[in-house]
């Protein structure tokens, strides 16, 4: 970036609550039915038709807002946005306008091996819209149908304050919130089925200043990806127009994936004016002190408390710790395999190395194998009671992964089992020595090196199920006794 | 009643027809063929109805008459009803006076409607308003204008106009109406029948097309108090689809009528018979202010300063909450829709301005205006704190006396046009029924005189939730009056 400016950028989140029914009916929330089908005379905006208030997502709110961070309003209301919009069934949204849910929070994020922090302003419950269904659905470039499966759905907003310094960052914290929100448990946070987007301010100014410079808005993103790219480029863009001595318009700019470049919207959806006022429908409504606490008391741990933890708790590096918590389903893995195994180390290399490789190749989420904690402790187990040896383990993994066995299963069936029975592999040993008279004398003759490939041709010849360690032990009496 | 001829049982009331069927004197089908023949006889003079449910009626009536045989039956169980149509009914074209839903057919019912229908009221038809409530004269229905059956040249008030019409000329026993400002008590007034609106949430809105969310109430229009109670009892009660509804139970509002107001404290606000009210109008509620004096109660004198103010705070607040409640009719979904060449946008602006009559786009426009950036604090914030002064101003008389007693209008029916250039002389119609719905309280318009041989209201309103008094009150007043007998001789 431009070493003379410094770029600022605010992030509004948009998340989909996961509640069993939208935010003012019963009608069920679910992606992918067909068009206009979870729908009622509420959802669907029909004259006389009144709000009633989802409870579930009140408390899916809170839930959210606690682990951001923030405060929770003792009292708030909703309020009536007022525009037009065919995908707006009533005309107006349900939103929350001066007195929002919670506010007052703040995001730890890492980026780059340093943690930073952005503040969160409030954040907001309302209703979303429906769905406009265009040209290339309805095979005519002059009709557009709508979708009102997704009218009413509850939706959360979540207001950074601008302390966001490159589009790096601003990825870093979408990525933290995304992962929060997983963390408790409100929201799928699904980017492709739109249940996961922001809006992104940005502006520039002078190194130094403290002025904001004038903004430009980026709409409904649902992409990290695309997020990038477009706020790299309207960082470009700006400071292009400020070299110049020109000057940025504020706007609503709409980026464009094909061309990667941002170009302005129509000027007809800046000038709103959405006349907000009190929903007379809902009753303002006051949470009570003690039931925010119930709800923080059943939080879970939190991801960035989650990776101390493990890091203290289980003597794990800061490396190993990060990527156990991308997901509080892998952190949940893995925290039962340490506790089960008393090895967390071995448990982390396991997770880390050949079950994410299992799961990568598979595609699927570690939720989702038929391999579990007790399966993965077993494992460690019997390599550590020297049953088998790594490099069998390694081999049995992928069965257990496959088939759900345990892993000692899987080794009786197979016959696995190390050959720990000193007169079994006393006489292959002495074979060996005998088959490999070379490789003997340059060890008797000093090679230590030497003693690896008749270990090797040991555990060759026993299929690897012979202990290496006494395998090594026997070799060096026999050669140098 | 001596005799049960089919002519004559039109004229029942509704507890009168209770009693008769449940009695077997009388069946449903015998009462609703009746009614519906009255129809036939008036509604070309009166206009009171847009839709006349004919066949549903009689086949509701068959279906209530076997309710009553099999002894399942509750008081208004084959009882027939008119239904403003600001209210839904299932299946049934629900029009709002509109053109913009003249087409229009709920799938459901509003719940008000709803628990009648399961009382086994029998449906008459829809009843004709001013376009989505908002009127006083009925003149702004988008089809015709409705007549008073005391003289067919003069407005049943409004918006309930035809509901009002309705029960007066005997073209239905009971009505329900919707009242944001006065369009339950005002009709009633004008057209020499009871009528009750109720504390704003004792009953539910759902289902009722909204015109002012924070002031709609749907209530009883019938032709006495003791009919306004047992429609109450049936309609009244806590809606899990409203969350603006109360939860307080409701009490036996027929058991309240026990014909004793002795004791009584009834305020009576200086206020309310200003400068300008007709001499007749003012005769007739102070006559009946002395007879509630004489039945018992003990009248003071009180103070309302607010209500000088209420009007242009009912101006700002009820257009505002309707400039948004009216944004859903854009075309899109149901309704009247622009066909033309043009882009959405178009479509939706030609969409309403063809589909809405001038005085709801009057009424829109005042409220975007008065909630548009940079107005919201002079015009809306501050109607909203006239409001509580308003709602303080009764409760500070509350604390004085049970009851207030006043004018319902400070005019009797005009002629028909008289007032339609002119908005603000229209809307001083309501001059005094607005600062109620202002407060949410419960009111009532009863029959109490004549003026020019049109009929005069007397208004009573009560703190929250006081409808059981109020309806003793009325009832103890038409106990020993007979003004509420008076028919048109339509």
């Amino acid at each position: 970036m431009a070493y003379k400016y410094e770029t600022v950028i605010g992030l509004e989140v948009h998340a989909e609550l996961s509640t069993n029914s939208k935010l003012f009916c019963n009608c069920e929330v679910k992606f992918g039915s067909e068009a206009n089908t979870q729908t009622c005379p509420i959802c669907l905006g029909m004259p006389g038709v009144l709000p009633v208030m989802n409870q579930r997502a009140v408390e899916f709110s809170i839930r959210a807002a606690l682990g951001l961070n923030c405060k929770i309003a003792s009292y708030s209301k909703f309020d009536r946005k007022n525009y037009f919009y065919p995908d707006l069934p009533k005309g107006y949204q349900i939103s929350q306008y001066d007195l929002p849910l919670a506010y007052d929070g703040h995001v730890d994020y890492e980026l780059d091996g340093e943690t930073k922090r952005v503040r969160i302003n409030r954040i907001h419950l309302e209703e979303d819209a429906g769905k406009l269904v265009h040209a290339d659905v309805t095979g005519n470039p002059n009709q557009s149908y709508v979708d009102f499966n997704r009218s009413c759905v509850p939706l959360l907003e979540i207001v950074s304050e601008p302390d966001l310094r490159s589009p790096a960052e601003a990825i870093a914290y979408w990525r933290a919130v995304k992962e929060i929100l997983e963390y408790v448990e409100i929201s799928d946070c699904n980017m492709e089925e739109g249940s996961f987007r922001c809006d992104a301010n940005i502006s520039l100014r002078p190194v130094g200043s403290k002025e904001l410079g004038t903004r430009t808005e980026l709409k409904n993103k649902n992409s990290f990806q695309h997020v990038m790219t477009a706020l790299e480029y309207e960082e470009k863009r700006q400071a292009r127009i400020l070299d110049q001595g020109g000057k940025v318009i504020q706007e609503t700019v709409l980026f464009d994936i094909n061309t990667g470049r941002t170009a302005s919207m129509r000027s007809k959806e800046e000038a709103h004016d959405y006349r907000y006022f009190p929903e007379p429908d809902l009753v303002p409504f006051e949470v009570d002190a003690a039931e925010v606490e119930r709800i923080r008391a059943a939080l879970p741990e939190l991801p960035a408390e989650r990776r101390k933890r493990f890091v203290e708790e289980y003597g794990i590096p800061t490396y190993d710790a990060e990527f156990l918590t991308a997901t509080r389903q892998m952190a949940d893995f893995f925290d039962e395999t340490a506790r089960l195994s008393s090895d967390p180390k071995g448990s982390s290399n396991w997770i880390m190395g050949d079950l994410s490789g299992l799961l990568n190749n598979a595609g699927i989420e570690i939720q989702d194998a038929k391999v579990t904690p007790a399966h993965l402790s077993e494992l460690i187990e019997l390599i550590k009671n020297q049953t088998i040896s790594g490099k069998i383990a390694k081999s049995v993994l992928p069965d257990v992964f496959e088939t759900g066995k345990t892993p000692k299963q899987i080794v009786e069936e197979k016959g696995l089992s190390q050959i720990s029975d000193a007169s079994a592999i006393e006489s292959i040993v002495d074979q060996v020595i005998e088959e490999n008279p070379g490789p003997a004398q340059d060890y008797r003759d000093g090679k230590q090196k030497a003693i690896g490939f008749l270990v090797g041709q040991v555990m060759k010849a026993t299929r690897g199920k012979a202990n290496p360690q006494m395998v090594n032990q026997l070799l060096q009496q026999k050669l140098t006794g | 009643m001596a005799a049960h001829a089919a002519s004559e049982l039109w004229q029942l009331s509704a507890a009168e027809a209770s009693r008769l069927l449940a009695d077997r004197e009388i069946s449903s089908v015998e009462l609703t063929d009746a009614c519906l023949e009255r129809i036939a006889a008036v509604d070309d003079r009166i206009s009171a109805y847009i839709t006349v449910t004919a066949d549903l009626a009689r086949q509701q009536a068959t279906d209530a008459d076997r309710r009553i045989a099999a002894g399942d039956a509750s008081p208004l169980t084959g009882v027939p009803m008119q239904i403003k149509d600001l209210l839904c009914t299932n299946g049934i074209a629900t029009t709002c006076a509109s053109r913009m839903l003249a087409e229009y057919i709920p799938v459901y019912d509003a719940t008000a409607v709803a628990r009648l229908r399961e009382h086994g009221a029998v449906l008459l038809g829809k009843g004709n308003m001013d376009e989505f409530g908002m009127g006083s004269s009925t003149e702004n229905s988008a089809f015709f204008p409705t007549r008073n059956p005391w003289d067919t040249g003069r407005v049943p008030g409004g918006s309930s106009g035809g509901s009002a019409a309705a029960v007066s000329a005997g073209a239905a026993p009971f009505a329900l109406g919707t009242d944001t400002g006065g369009s339950i008590r005002q009709p009633a007034s004008f057209c020499g029948v009871t009528g009750l609106k109720p504390t704003y949430g004792r009953v539910s809105r759902y289902g009722l097309v909204a015109y002012a969310s924070s002031l709609d109430q749907v209530g009883p229009i019938a032709r006495d108090a003791a009919d306004c109670a047992l429609i109450l009892q049936s309609i009244a009660g806590h809606d899990s689809r409203d969350a603006t509804s109360l939860p307080d139970a409701v009490p036996d509002y027929s058991a309240a009528l026990t014909g004793d107001i002795s004791g009584l404290r009834l305020g009576v606000p200086s206020e309310y018979f200003a400068e300008g009210m007709d001499a007749g109008v003012r005769a007739a509620v102070t006559a009946a202010i002395d007879q509630l004096a004489a039945l018992g109660a003990e009248i003071r004198e009180v103070s309302l300063p607010t209500t000088q103010y209420a009007l242009a705070c009912y101006y700002i607040i009820a257009p505002s909450e309707c400039s948004a409640n009216l944004a859903r009719y854009d075309g899109v979904k149901y309704g009247y829709s622009h066909q033309g060449d043009g882009d959405m946008w178009e479509a939706m602006e030609r969409t309403r301005q063809h589909g809405f009559g001038p005085e709801v786009k009057r009424r829109i426009m005042l409220g975007a205006f008065a909630l548009s950036s940079g107005y919201y604090d002079a015009y809306y914030h501050k109607a909203q704190q006239v409001r509580t002064l308003i709602r303080q101003d009764f409760a500070h008389v509350f604390e004085e006396v049970d009851a207030l007693a006043a004018p319902v209008s400070p005019v009797v029916a005009f002629p028909i046009g008289e007032r339609t250039d002119d908005p603000v002389r229209m809307y001083l119609v309501d001059v005094y029924t607005l600062p109620v719905n202002m407060a949410g309280l419960p009111a009532m318009s009863v029959p109490c005189g004549f003026s020019n041989g049109l009929p005069v209201g007397l208004q009573l309103i009560g703190p929250h939730l006081s409808e059981d008094r109020l309806l003793n009150i009325a009832h103890t007043y038409q106990q020993a009056t007979e003004w509420h007998r008076e028919r048109p001789g339509i």
